[in-house]
């Protein structure tokens, strides 16, 4: 194993190893996706004696009656609303307050950064409760904004800090260039700080997205009607109403993850990089 | 490159300078302005959403409460001294201790060394990568239904194993001695591609010559790895341990889906404790004490890592 990290030519027979070890961890990974998505396709009973296998008969019909159905088509769009409305709404607020940290000189401003920092050190499940009475006390309840305002805000500690980093980390010729010949903070914010910060804008975007798109406890503390579930929420429901119908679980669970894993393998590298790269410079 | 290294390493210090200076010479013109329209909305949201709750996270919690009116009866440190006298509460706590314990001497150890296989361009590096990162894209909740099904007893793919070889059928979310460990198998099939990438990233900007002097030197791959590798890649697993403890403490989303907490408590964490006890029953006062101590817990750990591990880092 070691002798591939110095990139060195290696042996035949640490080579089969390598290929051994990575293929046996990547079949145990794919192992359950496959068997799900397969799943889907079987009758109960053949589920039952023959998990593993392809299907005896393709049941293809599990999969089109939930997309010939409205509940799944309902269920993504929601997702996707909250998911746009938290990743538009926290683009435009940390972008903003970030180029105030990065170019704005004010009182108290390290203070303030401090505060938003908050943020990154807790979980929205800590103040939860409170969180659910304040909506309630808004008549937020069982709308979009009532999950899309606590995911921004919590979200905010983080995107502020990559996006102030960020604009600091933008030559300074820049600024001095454009102030000479006039241009104010929000002129030069519009047409030089933001076309500049593109990549950090598609990675702040990635994650506020995929923590959206992918969340649970908001929604389920502040939903309550079914037809504005979002995914993870209505797969529970769906769960509990076809119990151990787990050939219609399977196939619906397969539909409900196609959307991440199609998007995963086109946008890869972006992908990967916003979700680690995000993580390690906050 | 090397060229380009050397203008980009001598260029550094002057835009530094060029950099304050600007700073100083810009004037004040349009300062306030943008101040006003860029600065409220997020001061207003973050403090309305994170920080004004958790202050009355901390004032709930004094008060036994079910949400409606005004909180009245005042308990002092009832709630507390009942949390911590509540078995499902240490089980929580224990449990949220054991994932932490998992991370660290199972998953970072797999991470690590995958790392050091796919950090370099082998042949089909790249799809292995992809392949192990993939859980990680999915949601918890997903991952969670579709290991409910891996492990069901009558239709998943343990019992279908267990049968092959003739054991008789586990079913091992119903179990309160094994439930948690099953979880911890799906923590780790789903994170551990997360850490691999940490490692991967750490080691390719990782100077290679100096594990070319070990090799030249005659150390052997382990003591390579051991005394070159490992040590160099210090920051990266103390940040790596960081966020296995931080996902621990968040954890909730997996549990739901594939036992609640159940059974008999035993697979609950401190979230899931929280929605059942807190939540569910409407428990406002109790609930927000979960949430405290939550609070205490993850400000701590962030901190005190921070301070004693990731001090040079």
């Amino acid at each position: 194993m070691t002798d591939a990290s110095s990139g060195r030519r290696v042996g035949a027979g640490t080579r089969l190893y390598l290929y051994i070890s990575l293929t046996v961890i990547a079949a145990l990974v794919l192992l359950p996706l496959v068997t799900t998505a397969l799943g889907g396709f079987k009758s109960l009973g053949d589920l039952r004696v023959n998990p593993f296998g392809l299907p005896n008969e393709w049941h293809v019909e599990n999969y089109t009656d939930i997309l010939f159905g409205q509940r799944y088509w309902r269920q993504m769009a929601n997702s996707l609303i909250i998911a746009l409305l938290t990743v538009f709404l926290t683009l435009v607020v940390s972008a903003t307050a970030a180029f105030a940290f990065a170019h704005v000189r004010f009182f108290g401003s390290g203070a303030l950064l401090n505060y938003f920092l908050i943020g990154l050190m807790f979980p929205a499940a800590t103040a939860i409760l409170p969180l659910f009475i304040r909506i309630r006390d808004l008549g937020l309840l069982d709308t979009y904004w009532g999950v899309v305002l606590p995911q921004v805000a919590f979200g905010l500690g983080m995107s502020i800090l990559l996006f102030r980093n960020y604009f600091r980390s933008l030559p300074s010729e820049l600024f001095d260039a454009a102030f000479v010949d006039g241009c104010g903070y929000i002129r030069f914010f519009w047409y030089i700080s933001l076309p500049l910060a593109r990549p950090m804008i598609a990675t702040v975007a990635i994650i506020s997205f995929v923590g959206s798109w992918n969340s649970y406890i908001l929604p389920l503390i502040m939903l309550n009607t079914e037809t504005r579930y979002p995914w993870p929420l209505g797969i529970m429901v769906y769960r509990g109403e076809f119990n151990t119908d787990w050939q219609l679980i399977l196939a619906f669970i397969t539909l409900t993850i196609l959307p991440t894993i199609i998007a995963f393998f086109l946008a890869q590298k972006h992908i990967i990089a916003g979700l680690t790269a995000g993580a390690v410079k906050s | 490159m090397a060229h380009a290294q050397a203008t980009f390493a001598t260029r550094r210090p002057i835009s530094a300078v060029a950099r304050r200076k600007a700073r100083r010479s810009v004037s004040a013109r349009g300062r306030l302005p943008v101040l006003v329209l860029f600065l409220p909305a997020a001061l207003i949201l973050f403090t309305l959403f994170v920080i004004l709750p958790m202050g009355e996270a901390a004032w709930y919690s004094l008060y036994r409460w079910n949400g409606y009116g005004q909180p009245t009866e005042f308990r002092a440190l009832g709630n507390f001294q009942v949390l911590f006298n509540q078995a499902a509460f240490l089980t929580a706590l224990k449990n949220n201790g054991l994932i932490i314990l998992i991370s660290i001497a199972v998953q970072i150890p797999l991470a690590l060394w995958l790392a050091t296989m796919l950090a370099y361009r082998i042949p089909g590096a790249v799809t292995f990568r992809l392949i192990f990162f993939l859980p990680y894209v999915l949601a918890d909740v997903a991952a969670g239904l579709i290991w409910r099904f891996v492990y069901d007893g009558d239709y998943g793919l343990f019992a279908a194993a267990a049968n092959m070889i003739g054991v008789p059928t586990p079913y091992v979310l119903a179990d309160r001695h094994v439930a948690i460990y099953a979880i911890l198998g799906v923590i780790v099939w789903k994170y551990f591609g997360f850490h691999m990438m940490l490692f991967i990233a750490g080691l390719q900007s990782m100077d290679r010559h100096v594990l070319e002097a070990a090799e030249i030197d005659g150390a052997t791959g382990w003591q390579r790895f051991r005394y070159v590798t490992l040590p160099m890649l210090g920051s990266t697993v103390r940040l790596s341990i960081f966020f296995a403890i931080v996902g621990s403490l968040q954890l909730f989303d997996m549990i739901m889906p594939l036992t609640g907490g159940g059974p008999s408590n035993s697979t609950q964490t401190m979230v899931t404790f929280l929605y059942t006890y807190g939540v569910m029953r409407m428990q406002v006062g109790f609930g927000s004490a979960v949430g405290v101590v939550l609070f205490i817990i993850c400000v701590t750990m962030a901190f005190g890592y921070k301070r004693i591990f990731m001090r040079n880092d």
